[in-house]
């Protein structure tokens, strides 16, 4: 059957290097001495601690318990002992440490009681709590909890979910290998997805340089046997991968920046995602493992199951790490990024730990002026022109650069790829949109203090009055004290003072208070970047906050 | 810092040059073919102008030197300018038209990149309009031998009837100023300048220029919107007049074939750097330079008139642009 696909503008063809991590089945990495386990990783709230140090826990035991609904607990990826709870440097580039459970491991594995749930019989809403507590996030790389993905619209019914195997990253084979060697757990998630959303079809997109895990797909479907669900082979182009893209070339639906797919009736998981929803519902068990490839500077590039909290050096040495690393980079050679240091854990959002090393990625040859050729506007896939957002943001022309939506820019990298003039784009749009965050931040501080600052003066005048009045009221109390001594006269005027007084008050009050409401409604209401946005971009504002932070802090 | 992407695609500044200097090749030999070689002469001039004169300006400027210099930029406007002037031009003709590209249009406004004019065009105008006598003395094909060309270009004497030829679009224009109404375009066409579709001589390069563009669009350096939208806005608007008077007005086909028009379609009008640069805008831009040209040359003072249509166009660039930004991914229809 064909199927009619749709394209998405621009793109780019970079050489895949995805052949030699593909010889191999996914093998199961060593036990590492100790496992470092971050609280937070997933979008959303830091999960609180369950442990303490000195506790013995087991495999599958919850660690963290979920912050709200906009968070997803973390569970111990074997049994052993609590050594600490404390600050650990983060798989993050910002080089910031975050609150994690070390455990040691007592080599014997030992699970937790495991009870699966029975679906049928429990409420959308059970499983969506459920799927909270056993810590599903999207393993695509964004790692958004799962459960609040599988919400439909309050508009719009779900028709289309579609499951996400293109994985057009350069290096990373960890869908491809997933894929081939565990397509029925895959179908099984993803129907269990299917029944939650009520959607009508399920397209799985996977990209035509993986014909093994094309039809592996296809007969795991074809095994399950259910209808309107089809596995679609789409033209390899990156970054067909990207949720949009892939929603655009399935349905040729696109949804545009900051709004939510459910309103268009599609719903876009990972199939690692799929998988882990299997483990979660059809077997109890928690996220506490996920496939990572270890590619680059590695003598057999290879993808391993790996426990959440390993350290990445352990990783790369399994994979036989050779002399020249300079760093690891986590995710793939288009959007990923540089780590901090080598021993940071692998955590749910690692999919790739790609070894680097300065004859796998030279350094960048010296910019060169932009030349408008506009080879950055034809590759890419948001259909911006990303050379005027380079001129705006470069003179700080912010405005100008939200005008020609900046904010629009998925940063994957193709403009930066393709330009001749081997100017880093990408990176002056991180830079700009960094600066309209933090410039919104501030404003937003600056209104608080000016409204602070106006209210403490209408007090203080307030007070004064009413000292005034308090003073004229005892004056004229002992005035009429004194009148009353000398005849009965003046204590009717006595009896008005504080009424008058009060009013003055009163009138104050009011005036200043219209004052107040007629300056609100005047100004104009700026459009600001800092509303509506996706829990995903203010994890990064927060992020980029810290680094702020913390770069003031050194300056200091 | 090193972030991503970490991939980049090989291609660089130079290379994008360097394959447009080889798509100048075709109509080069042809050039040399039917005028004999005093172009070569001229490129060479232009060129070594060019490349000290974009080495000066970077020292100058405190840029580093071997990076803008081998980005071949310099190198293509100088063989633009040679190709657009005579081949008899005197050299310092060609040497201050070269300094005042680089010089002038190109690193007074900031260097490679930031120029708003096309800087052949810029030298072009200039030159046209400080000696328009040299600029109009052009052989005829096959008419001097080379070595009376190098004289020339050496600043020997002229004797004008002697050594030059009116180009074809001259001969069209004074033909019919002088003749009046007694003469008519067919009539004219019969003259020794014109060709079977425009100059002689003329439109075999014209035909290598074509090939050259076609390398380009194949090599993607230039996309077809630009040629397409120059070329159809100049035949239309000779097709609108010469369909009303053809006695008057030389044929689409014509105008295509003669003058600059194939060089300005895919080498001059295709300048990134100083055109528009959304899809509807090229098209925009291009059409306005192809009917600009028609109306210099059919009513205006110049017998060609691209390179002032091209420097009119560069001034509505940022307009075109703002105009024209193309909807972004999910803001389409509404």
């Amino acid at each position: 059957m064909l199927r009619k696909l749709f394209k998405f503008h621009g793109g780019v063809k970079p050489e895949t290097h995805k052949d030699s991590s593909t010889t191999q089945a996914i093998a199961k990495a060593p036990l590492p001495a100790l496992l470092k386990v971050p609280l937070h990783q997933s979008i959303g709230g830091t999960p609180r601690p369950l442990v303490r140090a000195g506790e013995k826990v087991l495999k599958g035991q919850r660690i963290g318990g979920a912050d709200g609904n906009v968070s997803s607990a973390v569970h111990a990826p074997t049994s052993g002992t609590v050594i600490a709870v404390e600050p650990v440097l983060m798989a993050h580039a910002s080089g910031l440490s975050t609150l994690s459970v070390m455990i040691e491991p007592d080599g014997e594995d030992r699970w937790i009681e495991r009870h699966p749930i029975d679906l049928r019989a429990t409420p959308a809403d059970e499983i969506r709590d459920y799927l909270r507590d056993q810590g599903v996030v999207g393993l695509g790389g964004a790692v958004f909890p799962s459960h609040l993905k599988l919400k439909t619209s309050r508009t719009k019914p779900t028709r289309t979910l579609i499951i996400n195997g293109a994985e057009c990253e350069p290096f990373i084979t960890c869908d491809d290998m997933l894929m081939r060697e565990r397509a029925p757990q895959i179908v099984s998630g993803m129907l269990i997805m299917q029944h939650i959303l009520g959607a009508e079809e399920v397209l799985v997109g996977i990209e035509d340089n993986k014909p093994a895990a094309v039809e592996s797909m296809k007969a795991a479907v074809a095994a399950a046997g259910v209808e309107g669900c089809s596995v679609v082979a789409i033209p390899t182009r990156y970054p067909a991968g990207g949720a949009k893209q892939l929603i655009r070339v399935l349905t040729g639906i696109e949804v545009p920046h900051g709004a939510r797919s459910t309103d268009y009736g599609v719903q876009c998981f990972n199939v690692g995602t799929a998988y882990a929803i299997h483990e979660a519902l059809d077997l109890d068990q928690p996220l506490i493992s996920r496939i990572v490839t270890v590619a680059g500077n590695v003598g057999q590039p290879r993808n391993y199951e790996v426990l959440i909290g390993t350290p990445m050096n352990e990783l790369a040495a399994h994979a036989g790490e050779q002399a020249g690393t300079d760093a690891y980079i986590m995710g793939g050679p288009m959007m990923g990024f540089r780590m901090p240091a080598f021993d940071v854990p692998v955590v749910k959002a690692t999919n790739c730990v790609l070894v680097s090393s300065p004859s796998l990625f030279p350094p960048a040859p010296p910019e060169m002026n932009c030349i408008r050729c506009g080879e950055c506007a034809k590759a890419c896939p948001a259909d911006l022109q990303p050379f005027e957002l380079y001129w705006f943001s470069r003179a700080r022309n912010f405005g100008k650069a939200q005008e020609y939506h900046l904010f629009d820019c998925i940063e994957c990298g193709c403009c930066s790829y393709v330009c001749p003039s081997h100017i880093r784009l990408v990176d002056y749009y991180r830079f700009a949109k960094s600066e309209i965050w933090a410039r919104e931040r501030d404003k937003e501080a600056a209104d608080a203090a000016r409204e602070r600052f106006d209210f403490r003066n209408l007090r203080q005048e307030r007070e004064k009055q009413e000292k005034a009045a308090r003073l004229a009221a005892k004056a004229a109390e002992t005035r009429a004290k004194l009148a009353s001594d000398s005849g009965g006269e003046a204590s009717q005027e006595a009896g008005e003072a504080p009424t008058a007084a009060e009013q003055a008050k009163k009138a104050l009050i009011a005036a200043a208070l219209k004052k107040a409401k007629q300056q609100k409604e005047g100004a104009p209401v700026p459009p600001r970047n800092t509303e509506n946005l996706s829990p995903d971009t203010l994890a990064e504002i927060d992020a980029v906050e810290a680094r702020r932070a913390a770069a003031r802090q050194e300056t200091e | 810092m090193n972030t991503s992407p970490y991939l980049r695609k090989t291609t660089a500044v130079n290379s994008v040059m360097l394959r447009v200097l080889i798509a100048l090749l075709p109509a080069i030999g042809a050039y040399v073919w039917q005028f004999g070689a005093a172009i070569l002469v001229q490129l060479a001039i232009a060129t070594a102008t060019a490349l000290i004169a974009e080495a000066a300006m970077l020292a100058l400027r405190g840029k580093p030197a071997t990076l803008y210099l081998t980005d071949l930029s310099a190198v293509v406007t100088a063989w633009l300018i040679a190709l657009t002037f005579s081949p008899i031009s005197p050299w310092w003709l060609t040497a201050v038209a070269t300094l005042t590209a680089i010089v002038i249009a190109k690193h007074l406004y900031g260097g490679l990149g930031q120029n708003p004019f096309n800087p052949a065009m810029v030298a072009f105008c200039t030159m046209i309009v400080a000696f328009p006598a040299l600029m109009s003395q052009w052989p005829g094909a096959g008419q001097l031998d080379f070595h009376t060309q190098l004289e020339l270009i050496m600043g020997g004497a002229r004797q004008l009837d002697a050594i030059t030829a009116a180009t074809p679009l001259d001969a069209l224009r004074t033909g019919l100023r002088e003749g009046g109404a007694n003469v008519t375009v067919p009539q004219l066409m019969e003259g020794s300048a014109f060709g079977i579709l425009g100059g002689a001589g003329w439109e075999w390069i014209a035909l290598a220029y074509l090939v050259g563009g076609l390398f380009l669009l194949q090599q993607r350096i230039i996309t077809w919107h630009m040629p397409a939208a120059f070329l159809l806005a100049l035949a239309a608007c000779a097709l609108l007049m010469w369909g009303m008077r053809p006695d008057r007005f030389a044929s689409p086909l014509f105008h295509i074939a003669s003058g600059g028009s194939m060089l300005a379609a895919f080498f001059i009008v295709t300048d990134p750097v100083s055109g528009a640069t959304t899809p509807k805008g090229k098209l925009i831009f291009a059409a306005g330079i192809g009917a600009l040209t028609f109306v210099i040359r059919s009513f205006g003072a110049y017998p060609d008139g691209i390179a002032f249509a091209v420097l009119l166009l560069n001034i509505c660039v940022p307009l075109i642009d703002m105009q024209t930004q193309p909807a972004v991914f999910g803001h389409k229809q509404d």
